[in-house]
């Protein structure tokens, strides 16, 4: 007779589970759970004490202008890169895909940008594009002050999304060629002997067939947009000229760490949370509809 | 082998003779100082430590930057919310109210006292002095670092204009800028408006002309003050500024575009501007070669009777918490900090300036101010001197004020990108400030300042 161990479905699920809970309940449901009850409750920063608030903190926020020009620019910063980072990277990676000469090349460097820390990338873009010194001032010495990021407000957005736009295009790049690639070659190869071109193709073929890593990077990016563009920001426009890219995450840095306001950045950074759930839900409820799994 | 077998025979002759050494010399009391400099500033600080260690055999000060002020603030709140604080910390002149309402430090006063030194604290300048002191005058923390602002002015593109002294007053600068744009210069002079530049254009400016930045004699009060920049004399200084900057006569320099104003100066590119005294030694070795310059006070509109301009820096605080041994080593190591010697290598190797009047008069003995890289930085020491603190020209003793400045930067830079006009841009400064310290006064209920 043969002997089997078995174990209750439960206990070894748990079990299995158990590892994961603790890093997650210590890596987030802790510190969430901290920020949620420092947000109802005025902190001293010293620690000497604390008042309960109540929802006061949220209706300050709420209430003032400052607040919702932070989260309209991150909604526009977000939108803005996002598409760009995504639409470069497709573009590049189905030139890579049609293996051009070279493409072996492109394949590993446009890998790179990804692997660059936020700071040290910011530090170049900002030597990049400084107005008198960098590679743009040329642009000055043909129309004198167009390009000024040290007070003119859209050109330091403009500068901020070039930054966080040229990281992801490696980032999304990876994935887009991996997607191309999945692709069976005898499926493009019919289309060709069909007559199709290369941008017939693309459309009717490989677009439908990528869809999934397209919906993929699109929940990605536009999450990482909220919350990695924070080194970007802080080396090179602190938030800057008269808070045009005071970007919800640095707001909530520049609130907390250097005002010392621990409770209004905490309710900050409920607020951020709430909206990446709410924007990540309604892209799953309207998008992925559009989405075609094999 | 023989190597190996010598290596181990020194190392264990070593391992012997600290164990035998031990009983005979009390291990040093060790005890943490941080401090927010970096750079050329911080091994200044870390030779000041070694020296002090040097000095004595009790005592052993382990000095650690933290990188910068703002860091340093946080890494210490994280610290001792954790129990682990340093015993001595250096926080920046703005953070004083945030210090005071904390309760986690030991008065310095009191400390000196408890450990037998005798300090003499009519001897700190009272410009300095008042700063860091309660409203009733005791000296919670000990100035450290210290500077003041001050207008450094190219002497050569002067002269091309006629003038061989810096200008006094506003209106002169107006004209002189002027000059020097028809000259054929094409960056008079250079500003930059971002948080830091609050110290020097608006701090500064408001003491100098007696004009309060606050409510309740700047904050020393209160903690219900309101700020009231908008209906002071910086309100025309500011005009002017834009007005200035309109025509051409002052350009915005700062590292995001390229050069920040001190490197403009140093390098000839701009003929005037304001910064800290500390920028001396910079601007003096780097400067273009054979460039002619000098530093003066900073100028006064006409008929204003010149105040004492205000201090900036940091003043070193001893936590609560610690043990006795420590609290001894951290009055010693402040002890040695006083000297006038200590002063005078502090100086000699940084731009700050002396923040005793033993220590000048020391320095000036040594025949410091005479000499050529160190000439002119008695400037500071006049302006800082220029008359009693008044009520107004103690300090600023507001709490979150690093957001306030922010704020300064966020509404000059709306006003000189023709956003808003001067008046609709003080006024949002005012109300968005106030906005900051009435949370400040939220979080601390019934406390008031000492």
């Amino acid at each position: 007779m043969e002997k089997r161990v078995t174990f209750s479905k439960w206990t070894i699920g748990i079990l299995f589970a158990v590892p994961q809970l603790i890093l997650i309940f210590t890596f987030f449901y802790w510190p969430a759970g901290q920020a949620v009850y420092w947000s109802l409750t005025l902190q001293q920063p010293w620690g000497g004490g604390n008042i309960w608030v109540g929802l006061d903190n949220f209706r300050s926020i709420l209430a003032n202008p400052d607040y919702w020009r932070s989260v309209s620019a991150s909604l526009v910063f977000a939108g803005i890169s996002t598409g760009l980072a995504m639409f470069i990277a497709l573009v590049l990676a189905a030139l890579t895909d049609r293996q051009l000469a070279g493409s072996w090349l492109y394949r590993v460097v446009l890998i790179w940008p990804y692997g660059i820390a936020a700071p040290a990338l910011a530090l170049a873009f900002r030597f990049i594009l400084a107005p008198e010194a960098g590679f743009l001032s040329v642009v000055n010495q043909m129309w004198p002050g167009i390009w000024d990021p040290g007070l003119d407000g859209t050109d330091a957005m403009a500068s901020i999304i070039v930054a966080f736009s040229w990281k992801y295009v490696g980032y999304n790049f990876i994935f887009f060629l991996a997607a191309f690639q999945a692709i069976p070659r005898s499926l493009i190869e019919a289309a060709a002997m069909d007559g199709s071109g290369v941008i017939r193709r693309f459309w009717d073929i490989q677009f439908p067939l990528i869809t999934p890593t397209i919906f993929f990077l699109l929940v990605i990016n536009i999450t990482e947009s909220f919350q990695d563009s924070f080194g970007i920001v802080d080396i090179m426009t602190s938030g800057g000229p008269a808070n045009a890219t005071n970007l919800m995450v640095y707001k909530i840095y520049s609130d907390g760490f250097k005002g010392l306001d621990y409770s209004g950045a905490a309710a900050q950074s409920i607020i951020l949370m709430l909206l990446i759930i709410l924007l990540t839900i309604f892209q799953f409820r309207f998008l992925e509809r559009r989405v075609h799994y094999r | 082998m023989t190597i190996i077998k010598r290596g181990v025979a020194a190392l264990a002759a070593g391992a012997l003779s600290s164990l035998l050494a031990m009983p005979a010399f009390a291990e040093p009391v060790k005890f943490d100082f941080w401090f927010g400099l970096s750079g050329d500033l911080a091994r200044v600080v870390d030779t000041m430590c070694k020296n002090f260690n040097e000095s004595q055999k009790d005592y052993e000060v382990v000095c650690t930057s933290q990188g910068n002020y703002d860091a340093t603030l946080q890494n210490t709140i994280a610290a001792f919310r954790a129990g682990k604080q340093p015993t001595v910390v250096q926080v920046y002149d703005v953070g004083t109210a945030t210090m005071m309402l904390s309760g986690a430090y030991k008065p310095a006063d009191k400390l000196m006292e408890e450990n037998g030194y005798k300090i003499d604290y009519a001897d700190y300048f009272p410009g300095i002095a008042r700063y860091y002191a309660t409203s009733k005058g005791e000296m919670l923390s000990f100035p450290f670092n210290s500077s003041t602002a001050l207008m450094y002015w190219n002497k050569d593109a002067f002269a091309k204009i006629g003038k061989t002294e810096a200008p006094k007053t506003w209106e002169d600068v107006g004209a002189d800028l002027k000059a020097m744009k028809d000259a054929g210069y094409e960056c008079p002079m250079a500003i930059n408006i971002s948080a830091n530049e609050s110290w020097q254009l608006m701090e500064q400016f408001s003491a100098i002309h007696n004009q309060p930045i606050a409510t309740k004699n700047n904050g020393y009060d209160g903690l219900d003050a309101r700020l009231e920049v908008n209906k002071t004399k910086f309100v025309q200084y500011v005009t002017d500024l834009k007005k200035w900057y309109d025509a051409g006569l002052i350009k915005i320099k700062s590292k995001d575009l390229g050069q920040d104003m001190v490197q403009a100066f140093a390098t000839g590119t701009c003929q005037v501007i304001l910064t800290s005294v500390g920028d001396h030694g910079t601007v003096g070795r780097t400067q273009k070669e054979g460039m002619n310059w000098d530093v003066a006070e900073l100028p006064v509109y006409a008929g204003t009777e010149r105040k004492n301009s205000l201090v900036g820096g940091a003043s070193l605080w001893v936590l609560s918490g610690k043990s006795d041994a420590e609290y001894k080593g951290a009055a010693a190591f402040l002890n040695f900090i006083h000297d006038p010697k200590t002063a005078l290598f502090w100086s000699t190797n940084t731009g700050y300036i002396p923040v005793t009047k033993s220590g000048f008069d020391y320095m000036k003995g040594q025949g410091f101010y005479d000499k050529a890289p160190y000439k002119g930085r008695e400037v500071a020491i006049a302006s800082l001197t220029a008359s009693e603190p008044t009520e107004i020209t103690r300090g600023i003793r507001l709490g979150n004020f690093t957001q306030i400045r922010a704020e300064f930067g966020t509404q000059m830079q709306a006003i000189f990108a023709n956003k808003v006009s001067v008046q609709e841009g003080l006024d949002t400064l005012v109300k968005n400030g106030d906005a900051i310290l009435d949370r400040f006064q939220q979080t601390y209920p019934g406390k008031t300042l000492p």
